[in-house]
């Protein structure tokens, strides 16, 4: 028994490296060099995902986003296979991960750019295990798909795995498949205690109230908003900040539903991040255009770009 | 012929102006009748709060049992909660109104506190008891105040919209009804000064009291460039500047921003008076597509920490957020976690250079510390724990819990379901002092581009 697994193990092994092989331009050898740490997004991480899930220890989705989930299935399975438990998937890991397990990058990729929900277990049939996410209703079956006849086959191969060690691996099928680029993990990182929705309406905020000011003047908008939440003078939400009736002209003259750029987004990041260039400020003002003579009597600490910032 | 058809053209664009005019006229009205209705919601909101804030005190300084006492008081929290987001929709940014919210936050700080506590081993003490007292007499006149604006609103039928042109336009900034009546609360507030809440009260203000563990001299402002040059990474060929911080601030420090002369690149960077600290730092440029893992970052970060003289400290959290990995460390000493020591890197994904850093946290709170030796063993702060939850990890940790003070834990990575959670059990005292749930990576929204 142990001798015919450690035989499957060569000859799968064997076949992950010929892949590459076969492959066009793209390389799906077993994972890039990185080591992978809690917190990365990519290609890898989804790799990781699914053969962690091929073996049974990841339940969760296959995102592309290396979270609690995935790190817990990666100690099991570093418990399991007598490897150092560290949580990182580094090469010994990567390594005896690639061989214990198989990777069907092109049904992966597939599900993901379609959007589908689906998982990546071992010994199951992948067209049972993918279902169109938004119509919701019908079809737990692929079939016919834009692979056509490569759909149907690899499953087949797929469900002999577990028996017989795959003769060809799936992965070949994929020069066939058309040349979608692989889209983007389907999630994303988020700081604690916010949503993607916050950091929008703040990106929003501060592209409304500084997009002619330096990167720092931008940080230092988002930081004072935050600083308000945080403060017992105001609100205690982000939207109750910004929504709060004359506190932001851009709210007030509706500048704040400009399309903000990549850059405020970031500014708003670092901000929730922890980095306040205003030395905890919750006022600010242009002193140009400040109609308020109140505001001047705050006392003020430093000034960024066109705004004094003050406590 | 020609000119009656000429004068009815002219006659339908007439009436069809006229109409459109209405039309518009109607449909400006209804969105400020809107806007206003918006305002008085929230004004009644408030004002029917702050009575039943008034109620609630008043009931609870009559409860003995501490069995209802406490449930009390988490309602009079909640109920200053709630007033205070009715303050905050209502236009009064601009008008001196800080004092009442604080007062309103103060009101729910304090029944927090005391409605999280064991009051079964931990009753109010006489000085609590008073305070409750007075914060009841006190919230007895915010009522009554704000009573008063109330009726003067509904008897004259005043608009909020009224309000918020005169603080606009500030032409007669003084004449308003409602901005007098709000001005009178706040300075019924005023009067209050400091209410004394007994010592764990203190504590609960937001802790602003500056760096004061730092050591060392005072720099100069030249020293302060010298420093964020180093930082910068620029070497000699950079523009600097330098300026020291406004009157309004509480701790001494540089600003200093550095512009290489050749890439035009900026960094900017805030350093303390005392000592030379780095609080803060930011690069500033374009990020361009992630060449390097975030493995390799977060060494490039350990490397610069331990270059810039940050010692014991252990990487917590790492993530990778588009080209740029974000990484928190925190002090570890002698395998105790501390959290309040902490200190973000920001790594850009494309070259490994360090973007920014961040040590206020790290600042306020790094100084040597007596950490006590653990009286209960993990195994029994375990059993402290809901048994549903799957232990994963253990370890011992320095928080600030949510009286503000710094306690040692036995700190435990558990998951249940599908999430992952971190409890921290006192040491000492077999208190549950936190729970967190951990941050799941939130999925992309399809219509997000």
């Amino acid at each position: 028994m142990n001798k015919r697994f450690i035989k499957i193990l060569l000859i799968l092994s064997v076949c992950i490296i010929c892949v590459p092989l076969s492959m066009n331009e793209k390389t799906v050898d077993a994972f890039s060099n990185q080591v992978i740490q809690h917190g990365a997004v990519g290609d890898d991480v989804i790799e990781l995902q699914s053969r962690l899930q091929y073996l049974g220890f990841y339940t969760g989705k296959i995102d592309g986003v290396f979270g609690w989930r995935t790190y817990w299935a990666l100690r099991n399975f570093q418990y399991e296979f007598g490897l150092p438990i560290d949580g990182l998937a580094g090469q010994t890991t990567k390594n005896k991960l690639a061989k214990a397990s198989k990777y069907n990058e092109q049904f992966v990729k597939e599900q993901i750019n379609k959007g589908n929900k689906f998982s990546h277990y071992g010994g199951m049939d992948l067209n049972k295990q993918s279902a169109p996410n938004k119509t919701g209703g019908g079809g737990t079956t692929n079939k016919g798909g834009a692979t056509g006849g490569n759909a149907a086959k690899a499953p087949a191969q797929q469900q002999a795995a577990p028996k017989a060690p795959a003769n060809q691996p799936q992965q070949q099928a994929a020069p066939k498949a058309p040349a979608n680029p692989p889209k983007q993990p389907t999630a994303a990182n988020v700081p604690a205690g916010f949503s993607q929705n916050d950091i929008q309406l703040m990106a929003n905020a501060v592209y409304g109230e500084s997009r002619g000011e330096p990167y720092i003047g931008q940080v230092a908008v988002a930081a004072v908003i935050l600083n308000r939440v945080d403060s017992a003078s105001f609100p205690n939400t982000v939207s109750g900040v910004i929504f709060e009736p004359r506190a932001f002209t851009a709210v007030a003259d509706g500048q704040i539903w400009l399309t903000p750029n990549e850059q405020a987004k970031e500014a708003v990041l670092d901000a929730i991040n922890g980095y306040d260039p205003t030395g905890n400020a919750i006022y600010y003002f242009n002193p140009d255009t400040a109609t308020s003579g109140w505001i001047w009597t705050r006392p003020q600490i430093k000034q960024i770009g066109k705004h004094i910032f003050c406590k | 012929m020609i000119r009656g058809i000429l004068i009815g053209v002219l006659a339908l664009g007439v009436a069809g102006t006229a109409f459109w005019g209405y039309q518009e006229h109607r449909e400006k009205n209804a969105i400020l009748i809107n806007a206003e209705n918006n305002y008085q919601r929230a004004f009644h909101d408030l004002t029917y709060q702050v009575d039943l804030l008034n109620d609630k005190i008043g009931t609870t300084l009559a409860m003995n049992s501490r069995t209802s006492l406490s449930p009390a008081l988490a309602e009079v929290w909640k109920i200053t909660s709630e007033a205070h987001s009715d303050v905050g929709q209502l236009p009064l940014t601009l008008l001196p109104f800080n004092k009442t919210e604080e007062f309103l936050a103060k009101i729910g700080d304090f029944s927090y506190q005391t409605a999280i506590r064991d009051l079964e081993k931990e009753p109010l003490s006489d000085k609590e008891y008073a305070a409750l007292k007075e914060l009841y007499g006190q919230s007895a006149d915010i009522q009554k105040e704000l009573r008063n604006v109330q009726h003067t609103v509904l008897n004259n039928n005043l608009r909020w919209m009224d309000v918020e042109l005169a603080l606009a336009t500030e032409e007669q900034p003084n004449d308003n009804t409602i901005i007098d009546g709000f001005k009178t609360v706040e300075k019924t507030v005023d009067g209050y000064g400091e209410t004394d809440f007994g010592p764990t009260f203190v504590n609960m203000k937001k802790q602003d009291d500056g760096y004061k563990y730092l050591e060392g001299k005072d720099i100069t402002k030249n020293e302060a460039k010298k420093i964020a040059l180093k930082y910068s990474g620029f070497g000699n060929n950079a523009n600097t500047q330098v300026t020291e911080n406004g009157k309004g601030s509480d701790v001494g420090f540089f600003s200093v921003s550095v512009q290489d002369k050749k890439t035009k690149q900026e960094a900017n960077m805030d350093i303390t008076k005392k000592g030379g600290y780095p609080i803060w730092f930011i690069l500033s440029r374009e990020v361009k597509d992630a060449k390097i893992s975030l493995n390799d970052a977060s060494n490039k970060a350990v490397k610069f920490l331990k270059d810039n003289d940050f010692e014991n400290l252990d990487l917590f959290e790492s993530s990778q957020y588009d080209k740029m990995g974000v990484f928190t460390f925190v002090t570890n000493e002698d395998g105790v976690r501390i959290y309040p020591d902490a200190i973000t890197v920001k790594v850009a994904l494309d070259n490994g250079n360090i973007i920014g850093f961040s040590a206020e946290e790290y600042l306020r709170s790094h100084h040597t510390r007596d950490i006590p030796k653990p009286t209960i063993t993990a195994a029994e702060a375990r059993k402290e724990i809901n048994p549903n939850v799957k232990i994963m990890d253990e370890g011992l940790a320095i928080i600030v819990n949510d009286l503000n003070e710094e306690v040692l834990c036995h700190e435990f990575y558990g998951t249940l379901g599908d999430d992952t959670y971190r409890i921290y059990i006192n040491a000492e005292t077999k208190v549950e002092e936190k729970i967190e749930k951990l941050q799941n990576a939130e999925p992309i929204f399809e219509d997000v581009v």
